[in-house]
């Protein structure tokens, strides 16, 4: 299980990292996104992975999952949502105010040749 | 904070009057400006009564003064930091605010008839107000760090007198000159008070005062010295930091003469006096200061003389002068403390009255240049009066009062041996009075004497008396001290008495005209024939200055500023060109770096926790992760494809946290995801469909290994933290405990989102609120600018489906709607208690109103809003911030929560909590935010060539008008 979500979070970054450093703004965006998943669940995973107990608490059980993780996470997931939003906000304006949506400075406006 | 005065009865009103002083020139500095429409004379009228109230308020504490007594006055600001609002009146603080604000009077005076109807008076009192302010500050301040935020006010407000005329080029450049030369002694002198402050054990300057031996014992003392006598040089024009000084003279003449003859460079003097009894009296002190004195006397003293601008000269005079204050003070006897705080009073009267004699000048015979001048004591008989009794007495002339404090500093330096040679002090000495004597003669003789010449740019004639009045009236005081010393010796002595402190004794020496035949008498002497004997060879004197090569301090400074400019703007350009990618390829590799050295020089324990066994369930769930995650990849270039991966990624890790006991993240997760997806909807909208292929092989491949390193390093610090325990006992052990009996819920993690941690939580609703804001002002911009008609008139690259708005999905979601709003509220009831709350029904809801937008339309759904988003949000960061200040009406800190449980007859018994109508709060924000955001998306989709419907169905059976079906828009 922990090899699992090991390899998950290990990938989503991969896969993150490398979206990010892609030349228009919709693969980075993506990879903004990719990078949110794999930072929430890595974070999640600072309070070990616990299967079916979780931090409601009951009568009858002492075992609980870690429930701090769990509550910053949340904000984190929403706020991450505010974030993606402003993020494709800007590179959305920044493409319909110059038709471009290189996400690095052109030297040349006119030209749509990627960087080196 | 009436509690905090401490200060007995009695004294209140002493403490009130030096927190009136300090503060009634900031509020006063409103004034001006606002009296600007009113005229000139209300403007400096106004400006007049707040100074001259200043004043008032600081001679009725002349008594206590003149009494011995150390007037006090404290505030708490920040205690922890030691940075305490404490204020003290003794003899030096109240000599030298006597001097600010007197002179003060004097300037705003001369300043109202001496600026012109061009010039923007209410501005110019403003800054000279503050200024004021910041000095009177510096100089009663008893908290070192006070007085540092006063120092630094005063290189901020002086940059903007400096600059004040903004057209000229010179005055820019003496602003920005002056103000990073002080600003960098600014700097120093932080560091220096910080080291004292931390020897001593407190920042209050009458503790560190007490403190002597310690701070002059501790390994410390010579760094503190240095950096602080730096703030002290810098400010006070002390070679060789002199050079901003001559170039601050493009300021309009009462700020030279305010700032730069009496108060501002007179900063950097107080402070080693103010510092006197704990720094000086060591051989460092002694060294540093007298030799930096000295240079700069006799170096200011030289290049004065041979400056045809008479404000230049008058600067190089100031600098001079400053160095001979210094260099007595330098010398660490009471004596040279003595004579110092003399000849800063003489000092003040004198070059103040000089400056405005030279700013008289200026402004009636329209140039400065002591070689177009000549002859004007016929014209100008007044001024003349006045010049010549302020340079006689800067020229050391008996009877006026610059000859006693030079005779006075002559003496001393006859008594200090620099470098072990005897006659290294009181040689210099007297070169530099010999040169000050021939300075102040050219002043007088070539601007005054000689024969009245024709071409005078402007016919001069004595000005009005509100100009030649403030200097008459210091001129008045010259004569005075000059004549009768006894009448200055017991406020001298009182002053001094302060200077000193506890370290040394007041000398009982008397200020006197005649001494009898000492040595001071003859250098004296030397030095005012000297003087004449340099004013009668001037001509080949300066053809010889003028052929001498010299470096110029304004070249090398802008040469130094320049290279400095040069290495930074290579640095940031070298990192910061532009170019997103290399940014954040810069940060993915530095954390690497960095992730990589805290994994080699940590410590690595054992694994403690078991592998966990992973059904058939689970590892189908990570292989579509998995798969959908190289897919996206593999197929980021086809967008609308990557979008349906990602969201399929977003599925997986939901349902990871149902599995991984985590039932509120997984709804929220979901949740997000929904909205998400329809936000990166709404955007590829407009965008295009496909990536194109751009970045060549190599650089993919260098992408893909810092990617794979990347993932890699998570992969490892992941794997290895899920297998060991914490190192302490978590802190949730707190929160799981605690949860019901405090916090009265049995969903902990709703429990530390209302309760433990509900002040993040406030914070987090608030940044979900700007960004929300921020998205709509974004939108905002983009549709009232150029872009407008460019989305009014786009043209859709695919076609548009004929019925946009399908009856089957209008009847769905209105049927489904009062569902979700259920669910949404049963959510939220439920959320103390079971995986539920404020964030997650927020995000239902949202999804429900979302749902109208997208099947009945945009115009439909917004006429029938009653509440705009923006109100929702802020009723919903109203509400939580509400609850929290609740807590303060029973004395408990903010959102402290509490809950009882009732019970109304028909129902069974349930919990009332204050942390619901937090969660109420948090509810409304994420609702507002995420509508807000994604109505603006949606805003910059309506188009031109479609009229939006106001009818929710395109197709409705019901209507009689079944006309508009006229197919709407074949294809684009």
């Amino acid at each position: 299980m922990e090899f699992l979500v090991a390899s998950a979070i290990g990938l989503m970054t991969a896969a993150g990292i490398y979206l990010v450093l892609r030349l228009r703004t919709f693969p980075v965006i993506l990879g903004i996104s990719l990078l949110t998943y794999a930072v929430n669940v890595f974070l999640f995973t600072s309070g070990r992975l616990v299967i079916g107990a979780p931090p409601v608490l009951r009568d009858d059980v002492s075992n609980y999952a870690d429930p701090l993780p769990q509550a910053l996470v949340l904000t984190a997931i929403v706020i991450s949502f505010g974030m993606t939003a402003v993020a494709v906000m800007i590179g959305l304006g920044a493409f319909l105010g110059s038709d471009d949506d290189h996400i690095d400075d052109q030297a040349e406006a006119s030209s749509s040749a990627g960087q080196p | 904070m009436l509690s905090v005065w401490q200060a007995s009865e009695k004294q209140l009103a002493y403490t009130l009057s030096l927190f009136f002083i300090v503060s009634l020139p900031f509020l006063g500095a409103l004034l001006p400006g606002l009296m600007n429409s009113a005229g000139r004379s209300a403007c400096a009228g106004t400006t007049f009564i707040v100074s001259l109230a200043a004043f008032i308020g600081l001679l009725t504490n002349l008594p206590a003064v003149l009494a011995g007594e150390v007037v006090t006055a404290r505030v708490d600001w920040l205690p922890a930091l030691g940075l305490n609002f404490s204020l003290m009146l003794d003899g030096l603080g109240f000599f030298f605010a006597f001097l600010i604000l007197g002179i003060g009077l004097l300037i705003i005076t001369y300043g109202r008839h001496y600026l012109s109807r061009d010039d923007n008076m209410g501005e110019f009192f403003t800054y000279l107000l503050l200024f004021q302010g910041a000095m009177v500050g510096i100089v009663l301040s008893d908290n070192i760090l006070l007085l540092l935020v006063f120092w630094e006010l005063t290189s901020l407000s002086s940059f903007l007198l400096i600059g004040f005329w903004k057209h000229l080029p010179e005055g820019r450049q003496g602003a920005r000159m002056a103000l990073t030369v002080t600003g960098m002694g600014g700097l120093a002198m932080i560091g220096g008070m910080l080291i004292l402050g931390n020897i001593a054990g407190s920042f209050e300057l009458s503790v560190i005062l007490e403190n002597r031996d310690a701070i002059q014992a501790s390994p410390l003392y010579l760094p503190a010295l240095i950096l602080i006598l730096l703030g002290c040089f810098t400010k006070s024009a002390q070679f060789p930091f002199h050079f901003w000084l001559p170039h601050a003279m493009a300021a309009p003449t009462p700020v030279s003469a305010y700032l730069h003859s009496a108060t501002m460079v007179k900063a950097g003097i107080f402070l080693m006096a103010r510092m006197w009894p704990v720094l000086s009296g060591t051989p460092e002190w002694f060294v540093i200061v007298t030799t930096a004195g000295l240079l700069t006397m006799v170096l200011g003293a030289v290049i004065a003389l041979f400056k045809h601008d008479l404000k230049a000269l008058l600067a190089f005079s100031t600098v001079s002068h400053l160095g001979l204050i210094t260099m007595l003070l330098g010398t660490g006897t009471a004596f040279g403390a003595f004579a110092a705080v003399f000849h800063i009073l003489n000092h003040a009267t004198f070059k103040a009255a000089l400056f405005m004699s030279a700013g008289i000048v200026d402004h009636e015979a329209k140039t400065r240049d002591i070689r177009r001048l000549g002859g004007l004591r016929h014209l100008m008989p007044i001024t003349f009066v006045i010049a010549t009794v302020a340079a006689l007495s800067m020229a050391g002339i008996p009877l006026l009062n610059g000859f006693l404090s030079k005779e006075m500093m002559l003496e001393q330096a006859t008594k200090t041996v620099l470098f072990d040679t005897w006659w290294l002090v009181p040689a210099l000495a007297t070169f530099g009075a010999l040169v000050s004597a021939a300075y102040s003669f050219r002043f007088v003789s070539h601007t005054f004497l000689g024969p009245v010449r024709e071409d005078y740019p402007a016919k001069p004639h004595d000005p009005s008396s509100g100009m030649w009045l403030p200097p008459a009236i210091l001129v008045v005081l010259v004569v005075v001290i000059g004549v009768a010393p006894a009448l200055a010796e017991p406020f001298v002595k009182l002053v001094t008495a302060s200077v000193l402190g506890i370290a040394a004794e007041v000398p009982d020496k008397h200020i006197k005209i005649w001494h009898g035949l000492i040595p001071a008498l003859y250098m004296s002497i030397v030095a005012v024939i000297g003087g004449f004997v340099l004013l009668m060879i001037f001509k080949p004197l300066l053809r010889t200055w003028d052929a001498m090569p010299r470096p110029e301090a304004k070249v090398i400074f802008e040469t130094l500023i320049e290279s400095i400019a040069a290495a930074a703007r290579g640095m940031t350009h070298s990192v910061h060109n532009g170019a997103f990618t290399r940014y954040a390829l810069i940060g993915f590799v530095a954390i690497i770096v960095a992730g990589y050295y805290a994994w080699t020089t940590g410590t690595v324990g054992e694994a403690t926790r078991p592998l966990q066994a992973a059904g058939p369930v689970p590892i189908a769930g990570w292989a579509m992760l998995i798969g959908a995650t190289c897919g996206i990849v593999a197929l980021h270039r086809n967008r609308f494809l990557a979008l349906i991966l990602i969201g399929i990624v977003g599925l997986m890790v939901s349902i990871g946290f149902v599995y991984l006991s985590a039932p509120d993240l997984a709804m929220t997760q979901f949740t997000v995801e929904v909205v998400t997806i329809i936000l990166l909807l709404l955007a590829l909208n407009f965008l295009p469909n496909s990536t194109p292929v751009e970045s060549t092989p190599l650089r993919r491949v260098r992408d893909a290994s810092v990617a794979i390193v990347g993932g890699l390093a998570a992969f490892v610090m992941a794997y290895h933290y899920m297998l060991r325990d914490a190192v302490s006992t978590p802190i949730s052990e707190f929160h799981l405990a605690n949860s019901y009996k405090g916090g009265g819920g049995t969903n902990v993690v709703n429990v530390i989102l209302v309760d433990f941690r509900g002040f993040d939580t406030y914070g987090e609703i608030i940044v979900l609120s700007i960004a929300a804001l921020l998205i709509y002002a974004l939108t905002e911009t983009l549709l009232r600018g150029p872009v407008r008609r460019r989305l009014l008139n786009r043209i859709p690259d695919q076609p548009i489906a004929g019925d946009m708005h399908p009856m089957m999905m209008v009847v769905l979601t209105r049927v489904i709607m009062p569902v979700v709003l259920l669910v949404g509220f049963y959510i939220f009831l439920r959320g103390h208690n079971e995986p539920g709350g404020g964030f997650i029904s927020g995000l239902v809801v949202s999804i429900g109103v979302v749902m109208q937008y997208m099947a009945s339309g945009f115009s439909w759904t917004s006429s029938r809003l009653r509440y705009p988003y923006h109100g929702v949000i802020g009723a919903g960061v109203l509400v939580a911030g509400l609850t929290g200040i609740g807590s303060w009406f029973v004395s408990k800190p903010f959102l402290t929560s509490d809950f009882t449980y009732v019970r109304i007859p028909p129902f069974n018994e349930f919990e009332l909590a204050t942390a619901a109508l937090f969660d109420l709060g948090v509810f409304l924000a994420v609702v507002g935010a995420v509508m807000l955001s994604l109505e603006s998306f949606s805003r910059l989709a309506r188009r031109a060539d479609t009229a939006d419907s106001e009818h929710p169905m395109d197709i409705n059976p019901l209507r009689d008008d079944a006309a508009p079906q006229s197919a709407p828009t074949e294809k684009a």
